[in-house]
């Protein structure tokens, strides 16, 4: 490298890091890693604008910067707010988070169904996981949920809004990965609802990936919908000819059967590499496929708990970098 | 009688056409400013003047003008937020109605100082035939060279245009303000960056409301340093206050900063004090978002002194035992009004009106309107007090725009002055049914002498 970039210090939880400038407080809490990361329900790295809305990845910082190390008044978003050099930032470490993570939580829970049992997403949930780390164990929510019912969009893919956080990770996903912009979001407020402007089934090439993002069960696979709970499936690495896409995804199988085909993701679940629906809704045969190995499915899902991965651990990037 | 700056001639004949306002002394700001000014010199007027932002966080104004990016080759917008919609506040549509000039010789003036060369009016959807007379205005200014390319030989050209929006109050935040103008869903955008640096088609843009952009009439005309030397402290010049609720004369009244607020509620020219020889119950002083002031807390503040009309004497006591100027969407209630049934329906407001974009205001604001509207209509619960304190004190702070901050102000001010009255609805459903309004006298007039 020639140029020179100067690097700026962030300190998170106690943590010290030299970032470049102009990264988030959530990217550099990335790149320090474990406990001290922020969830993130809206915010997605690939998705142009996404971020700053659902309000889980509050943090508080203790000190703007060197030049000026007064407090910020308010807890700010970290997928949004820049770190400036000298940076202090309290995650974990501070109540008030904690308590405004708690509350958010407890809103985004008192319209969604909580039909964890009946739900497709169950086990690979970011609401779950987040309930589960954050959430009180009841709820002081009295009145009648919102509902919607539940609507085809496309041939492949159904949604159920009723789920939905309104993260709009699915509106960026229709808006930057296709070229048509027949999704968003009516309505406001708590009547928001995600649409396809009158129903408009959408029919682009890579329009599946939205249920990729999805980090609730609001928009399901419905090629693999009821077929089985994702923690008796075995995510397998695979690949495949794609013209369109680079073929590299995860087939999740029961005994020799592919149940359904997703994208790659990250330990935060983000996917880097978006797969086309011929590939994610089409390709069910084992022969469409070459087999890599297990999957390493990171971070807190139930699915990580699966046995084998002990005996194989393959994908340890974390291992290798130390 | 004060002194009226915006006001003053409101009352001539003819004041919305052009003939009469050009009569009674207008355009000579703009004539001044492009004859004998640079755009720096009036950007000085405006800050030696002390103006600060009407719209209600009371900003100054001569500050948020110098944050403007001025990269080049790129224009720059000047915007004129009329997307008045704060419950309680009803001033800019009467300085719209009543004399359309004056705001196109403000945005005139404001576009020059800053060097915007288009400019727009954003306007809410429900003043319809307010658009109507404003375009009707800007077509006059246009006929007689004071818009359009080369205004009176001076070499700045600007072009001005009304956009109405529809209907949402979201939309007057500004930022929301700029997506919808954009033509977008009106949702508030992630600050930073501040519009002065990326606002509307990312380029740098001011926003101010229609009652500030009026005042740099004055200001141009006068000098920024007798503008100034009208009002009290840092709160300089005048005010529109629109006066509602349960007073004699309702209505929009100009102030000098610095009145009392007993002599406005009180004094003859002003409201002319509470309707029906009523006693005051409570105030809200800055529009539906700001903190209520129960009746001990409107005339004095907690120390005793008198409370005036100003953005600080308003806020005195903080949340506390102060409120907020505002919007000056002056809301008196007197002693037969039921302030939960009053908070209900402000939460019902913010509930409709939330845009939905980010978590806690959207759930949040449901939620409050779901729990007041079972205390009000009697299926309440003790714990729901504490419920409601819970559920505002997570939403405040903790969103992207400040719609969360004024849903969740007024039902934190009405439970941490008016609890008795809510644990009342708690203790007497049958009653609170029958009689529709709060603890009357008693309880809540002996914290006077206490």
């Amino acid at each position: 490298m020639s140029e020179q970039i100067q690097q700026i210090k962030v300190t998170i939880d106690d943590q010290t890091i030299m970032v470049d400038p102009g990264t988030t407080i959530l990217s550099a809490a990335r790149q320090i890693g474990g406990n001290v990361v922020p969830p993130a329900m809206c915010f997605y790295s690939s998705l142009k604008g996404s971020g700053g809305k659902c309000r889980t990845c509050l943090v508080e910082v203790a000190a703007g910067s060197e030049k000026d190390p007064r407090p910020m008044p308010k807890l700010v978003a970290s997928c949004s707010t820049t770190v400036m050099d000298g940076m202090i930032v309290k995650n974990k470490s501070s109540e008030r988070v904690l308590d405004a993570r708690k509350g958010v939580v407890e809103l985004l829970l008192i319209n969604h169904p909580l039909d964890c049992p009946v739900c497709d997403q169950a086990g690979e949930c970011s609401l779950q996981d987040l309930a589960f780390e954050h959430g009180a164990s009841h709820s002081r929510y009295e009145f009648e949920r919102r509902e919607f019912d539940k609507i085809d969009i496309g041939e492949y893919i159904k949604l159920h809004m009723t789920r939905c956080i309104l993260c709009y990770r699915c509106v960026y996903t229709a808006n930057q990965l296709t070229n048509k912009r027949e999704h968003g979001v009516l309505k406001r407020g708590d009547a928001a609802e995600i649409g396809t402007f009158i129903e408009n089934s959408l029919d682009n090439e890579f329009i599946g990936n939205v249920i990729d993002v999805c980090p609730v069960g609001a928009l399901t696979d419905k090629t693999f919908r009821f077929r089985s709970r994702v923690w008796y499936t075995k995510p397998m690495d695979a690949t495949c000819n794609c013209g369109k896409c680079s073929g590299n995804a995860v087939v999740w199988m029961i005994g020799d059967e592919i149940a359904r085909v997703t994208a790659r993701k990250d330990k935060y679940g983000e996917v880097k590499e978006f797969i086309c629906n011929d590939c994610r809704f089409n390709k069910k045969e084992l022969s469409d496929w070459k087999i890599e190995g297990p999957r390493h499915i990171d971070r807190h899902s139930v699915i990580s708990a699966n046995h084998y991965e002990k005996a194989a651990p393959i994908h340890t990037p974390l291992l290798n970098k130390a | 009688m004060s002194r009226k700056l915006l006001l003053n001639n409101v009352h001539v004949e003819g004041i919305h056409t052009y003939d009469v306002y050009r009569k009674n002394g207008g355009y000579t700001a703009v004539e001044k400013a492009l004859k004998s000014m640079t755009p720096e010199e009036v950007v000085e007027e405006v800050k030696k003047s002390g103006l600060r932002g009407r719209g209600g966080a009371g900003f100054p104004t001569g500050m948020k003008w110098s944050f403007i990016a001025k990269p080049e080759g790129v224009p720059r917008h000047f915007l004129c937020n009329a997307d008045e919609s704060e419950p309680g506040t009803f001033k800019d549509r009467y300085l719209m109605e009543k004399i359309p000039h004056l705001l196109i010789e403000g945005m005139i003036l404001s576009s020059f100082a800053l060097g915007c060369e288009q400019s727009y009016i954003y306007i809410r959807g429900e003043y319809m035939y307010v658009l109507r007379i404003l375009e009707k205005a800007i077509a006059e200014a246009y006929q007689n060279g004071w818009l359009g390319k080369n205004i009176k030989g001076s070499g700045f050209n600007l072009d001005l245009a009304v956009s109405p929006g529809a209907g949402a109050y979201i939309c007057g935040e500004e930022t929301a303000l700029i997506e919808s103008l954009e033509g977008k869903r009106g949702n508030p955008r992630m600050k930073p960056p501040f519009p002065a640096i990326q606002g509307l088609w990312q380029r740098p843009t001011v926003v101010n409301n229609v009652e500030t952009i009026c005042a740099i009439v004055p200001i141009v005309n006068e000098g920024g340093d007798a503008y100034a030397g009208i009002g009290i402290g840092r709160s300089t010049g005048t005010k529109l206050i629109s006066a509602g609720g349960n007073i004699n004369k309702p209505g929009v009244y100009e102030i000098e900063m610095g009145i009392t607020v007993e002599e406005f509620i009180y004094g003859d020219q002003y409201c002319g004090g509470i309707k029906n020889g009523k006693k005051l119950k409570a105030c809200v002083p800055g529009g539906s978002s700001v903190p209520i002031l129960p009746h001990y807390l409107v005339c004095k503040t907690a120390e005793g002194t008198d409370r005036l009309m100003s953005y600080e004497s308003l806020a005195e006591g903080g949340f506390a035992t102060g409120s907020m100027l505002g919007s000056g969407g002056f809301i008196v209630y007197d002693e037969d009004q039921c302030i939960v049934r009053n908070t209900w329906n402000f939460s019902r407001f913010y509930h409709h009106e939330s845009c939905g974009q980010c978590s806690p205001c959207r759930e949040g604001t449901g939620w409050m309107e779901k729990v007041l509207h079972r205390l009000e209509y009697g299926h309440g619960k003790m714990e729901d007090i504490d419920l409601l304190w819970d559920i505002q004190r997570k939403i405040e702070g903790n969103t992207i725009c400040p719609l969360g901050d004024a849903a969740a102000w007024p039902v934190a001010a009405a439970i941490r002055h008016f609890r008795e009255e809510f644990e009342w609805h708690v203790k007497e459903p049958n009653a609170c049914m029958t009689r529709n309004y709060g603890l009357v006298t008693e309880k809540i007039f002996e914290k006077v002498n206490a």
